[in-house]
């Protein structure tokens, strides 16, 4: 046998790290032509006149619009944008358009698709209109997040601590006891600021009256930020002179508020901390935007098997010897942060790592135990939280939402169900959920059952109709209607900072409700302008 | 420097200079078949059987494949993904490393990696080796070319890069040994009388494509003119002081590049992969290709390798996954210094 292979050098005898919670991939499925497949396809004949205005024939209909007023024009804030953008040809336009997709796949911001290991890699698609938010509706938002991850992080103190809101029988102990994601190992422990939650991803729609609601709080790893950086990046290339007239705020200073944040955590008596990055592997669907951030940052990007805990203290393992760490910007989950505290089965995370970290040498982001917030039985008590701890009115309403373990309320999902979204608690990605009018009659019957079965873990909500924006659509060549949301990220370090701006994802599918990129969703740039029009 | 991103840059370039060679090797022994007329069986497999035998994975060859013939071994050295180190798994190796450390390559560098790969996997590879295995196997060496060549064009010269050239000219002299090792039934010693063996025709066939393999036929011919000899050859490919596949430049440059990291200096050491492999680089300065013969080439073929193994090894643990001891060791001192 050859001597000279790579040896497996991980820690357990397992011959390849398994990735449990994050889809399995086949060895056999390798795609050949994967990237023959991306090159955007030569034109086709356009029988568009030269100079036609883009987008001076659509209107929005039915829904909400966020930039047409139906017959009588274009929203306000929309006209300077459509003054700039009608200038700009269709054969301009396609060829911006084919620039910024190669563009991409030649940087590599890709996303992974699971199941398929060898040059598993798509590009997110993008679309060159962009979402238009004024001055006066962004700082209504900024005002309401930041009161929300406010109210969370006192929340998630509380809970691990006096759990005062229990006491006081605002939240009914049963619903936080049993939370899949409260950390029972955690409670009485401090961690740096009593910050929980520094980065959370809070997903917004807009409902037929224009209203903003918060769909969920994502207070564990949060993901998308790099397409926020990168979206702009390619409208800045593509469109300069619109940037100029339109008068759009920054959000290239993201990593650096994000660098202050985790330079903010680290323990104290650190005056120059050691920040790294934790990801789970390159297989990890959000790969890139881990290697993108470290770099944005100038921090390094570590796997679980890089670092190694000695005496209660985190040592990366460099060339030249262990580096000791203080501050880890994880991207893995709470369950696969330590085997020996944790699932026993991974072999992503570090053992002996939630030592170092009760000991306090050394801080993680997002802290361990806030998985709880993110249960969307909670989301449910969110606006008590705002008016417990902080005695005010929440400024950003949730979707109305029907919890199966109150009885009224069950009794009306399961009369219901073929008129609601049904939810499980601790699911994402549009995973474990039902969306009523679409369903069958099978799938309907199913989540009754479920619904009877486990009502902890379901709840119910009217179905939104998400809020529309123009979109350019490449099979019928035009701009089309399609429905969108919005992910701001907020900050917590110091004090709390939100980059004017967010991921502002379509379902480009016509009248598709789900935004996810693993079902057919793209994304927009999201500018936040300085003035209101 | 993170070490699992200096052992990934360090395997990355080794698998791309492990798939040129090989790319080397199926392309001349295609050829040189061309050249013989009736072949039985026989003379067939005793042919191809030293080429699996050099690559090391004899034994996973016939699990695989009842008889050495050239459709069998070409397809285990080309294609097979249950040979880890036929070309389409080595290019696959790596660019699962690329993959790693994506970050601290440059993008020209992973474009070009991942679009040979892809080549490889494709029908229009497929379809190519059908009707020229020729230009497929050029299409390897070419890109591997390349991306050495970007590499040093477009890569900073730092810490990851030395390990890159570590991990390039330790396979590079490993291979160039193995080729040689193809024909060491044919490497006699000079008789008793001082008298050198008879070279006959097709024996010096088989040498000129050691030649080949190694791209050192033009280079060969300028100094030794057109006879090819076995000792000439051996002494070419060992020795030479400026011919940069020979083991004696590849385990020079190994010694720079072992050093550039740590920063000794030359003729010192700091570490074990040092030691070993400045002691390795005076056997190339103060050997005779006469003593190696009398001693017995295949042996001392064997030897080689074993050292560049040993140095592989080292890097390993120096650099890459240092043992528990010493990185307990390296935190104590770190502490007591605080």
């Amino acid at each position: 046998m050859n001597k000279t292979r790579q040896p497996g050098w991980e820690r357990t005898s397992r011959e390849s790290f398994a990735l449990p919670a994050f889809g399995v991939f086949s060895r056999e499925k390798a795609r050949a032509n994967v990237l023959a497949r991306f090159v955007p396809k030569p034109g086709r004949p356009r029988s568009i006149e030269g100079r036609r205005m883009l987008l001076q024939n659509y209107i929005g209909d039915r829904f909400f619009d966020e930039m047409s007023l139906g017959q009588s024009g274009v929203r306000q804030h929309y006209q300077r944008f459509i003054a700039s953008f009608g200038n700009c040809t269709p054969p301009d336009f396609e060829q911006k358009r084919r620039a910024v997709d190669l563009a991409f796949l030649r940087q590599g911001i890709t996303f992974n698709v699971y199941g398929d290991s060898q040059g598993a890699e798509r590009i997110f698609p993008f679309d060159l209109v962009p979402r238009i938010i004024p001055a006066g509706e962004w700082e209504q938002l900024e005002r309401g997040l930041i009161q929300r991850i406010t109210a969370l992080n006192l929340f998630l103190h509380d809970i691990y601590h006096e759990q005062k809101i229990v006491k006081d029988g605002v939240i009914p102990a049963f619903y936080i006891l049993s939370a899949k994601h409260f950390r029972r190992e955690f409670v009485n422990f401090s961690v740096p600021g009593n910050i929980y939650i520094h980065v959370c991803g809070t997903d917004l729609i807009r409902g037929e009256d224009g209203r903003y609601l918060v769909l969920e709080d994502n207070g564990r790893t949060p993901s998308g930020v790099s397409y926020v950086l990168e979206n702009r990046r390619a409208m800045k290339r593509s469109f300069p002179e619109i940037f100029e007239s339109v008068g759009v705020r920054p959000v290239d200073h993201y990593p650096a508020e994000l660098l202050k944040v985790l330079r903010h955590i680290a323990p104290p008596g650190v005056a120059d901390p050691t920040v790294v990055l934790l990801t789970p592997g390159a297989f990890n669907s959000a790969y890139f935007e881990h290697t993108y951030l470290a770099r944005q940052m100038g921090i390094e990007i570590v796997e679980g098997r890089d670092l190694v805990v000695r005496d209660a203290r985190v040592y990366m393992r460099t060339t030249k010897g262990p580096q000791q760490v203080h501050v880890i910007y994880r991207r893995i989950d709470d369950d696969f942060l330590d085997p020996t505290v944790f699932r026993s089965d991974s072999a992503l995370g570090v053992p002996g790592l939630l030592h170092a970290y009760r000991s306090g040498n050394v801080s993680l982001a997002n802290s361990v135990g806030t998985g709880v917030a993110d249960d969307k039985a909670m989301y449910y008590f969110v606006p008590r939280m705002i008016k417990y701890y902080l005695g005010e009115e929440p400024l950003l309403d949730n979707v109305p939402t029907y919890l199966a373990s109150e009885p009224k309320d069950k009794k009306y999902m399961l009369e219901n169900t073929e008129k609601l979204v049904i939810k499980a608690a601790n699911e994402s990605g549009g995973y474990g959920m039902l969306m009523g009018p679409m369903a069958s009659q099978a799938e309907i019957e199913e989540f009754r059952k479920r619904i009877e079965a486990d009502s902890r873990n379901y709840i119910g909500q009217p179905m939104i109709s998400l809020s529309r924006h123009p979109t350019f659509i490449n099979e019928t060549d035009s701009f089309e209607g399609r429905h969108i949301d919005l992910r701001p990220f907020v900050l917590f370090g110091e004090k709390p900072v939100i980059v004017p701006g967010g991921l502002t994802r379509v379902a480009l599918t016509r009248d598709s409700l789900v935004v996810n990129s693993s079902q057919g969703g793209g994304s927009k740039d999201t500018w936040v302008l300085y003035g209101d029009d | 420097m993170l070490s699992r991103v200096a052992n990934s840059l360090y395997w990355m370039s080794r698998y791309v200079e492990r798939s040129e060679n090989i790319a080397r090797i199926v392309d001349v022994n295609l050829q040189l078949l061309l050249d013989f007329r009736n072949l039985d069986h026989q003379a067939l497999a005793g042919h191809w059987v030293p080429i699996v035998q050099s690559t090391g994975d004899e034994q996973a060859f016939f699990a695989l494949h009842p008889k050495a013939t050239g459709q069998a071994v070409t397809q285990f050295l080309v294609f097979q993904t249950e040979n880890p180190n036929s070309i389409v798994s080595s290019m696959g190796s790596a660019r699962e490393n690329a993959r790693m450390v994506r970050d601290q390559i440059t993008s020209e560098l992973w474009e070009e990696l991942n679009r040979l790969f892809l080549f490889l996997k494709s029908k229009a590879g497929r379809d190519l080796w059908k009707v020229s295995p020729s230009e497929f196997l050029q299409e390897v060496k070419a890109c591997s070319l390349h991306l050495q060549g970007l590499a040093d064009a477009t890569v900073v010269h730092n810490e990851g890069w030395q390990f890159m050239q570590v991990g390039k000219f330790l396979e590079r002299a490993d291979k160039t040994t193995r080729m040689l090792d193809v024909r060491h039934k044919s490497a006699q010693p000079a008789q008793l009388d001082g008298e050198i063996p008879i070279v006959s025709q097709s024996d010096a066939l088989e040498w000129s494509a050691v030649l080949r393999s190694c791209s050192a036929w033009d280079a060969y011919k300028s100094l030794h003119g057109a006879e090819v000899s076995p000792r000439l050859v051996a002494e070419f490919l060992l020795f030479s002081e400026d011919f940069p596949r020979s083991v004696h430049f590849s385990v020079r440059a190994l010694d720079t590049a072992l050093r550039a990291i740590s920063g000794a200096s030359p003729g010192r050491f700091t570490n074990v992969a040092e030691k070993l492999c400045g002691r390795l680089l005076p056997e190339f300065q103060f050997s005779t290709i006469e003593e190696i013969f009398e001693t017995g080439f295949h042996k001392y073929l064997d030897l080689v390798q074993q050292k560049l193994n040993a140095i592989g090894e080292a890097v390993f643990t120096a650099y890459i996954f240092q043992r528990f001891d010493a990185f307990d060791q390296a935190i104590q001192q770190q502490q007591q210094q605080q």
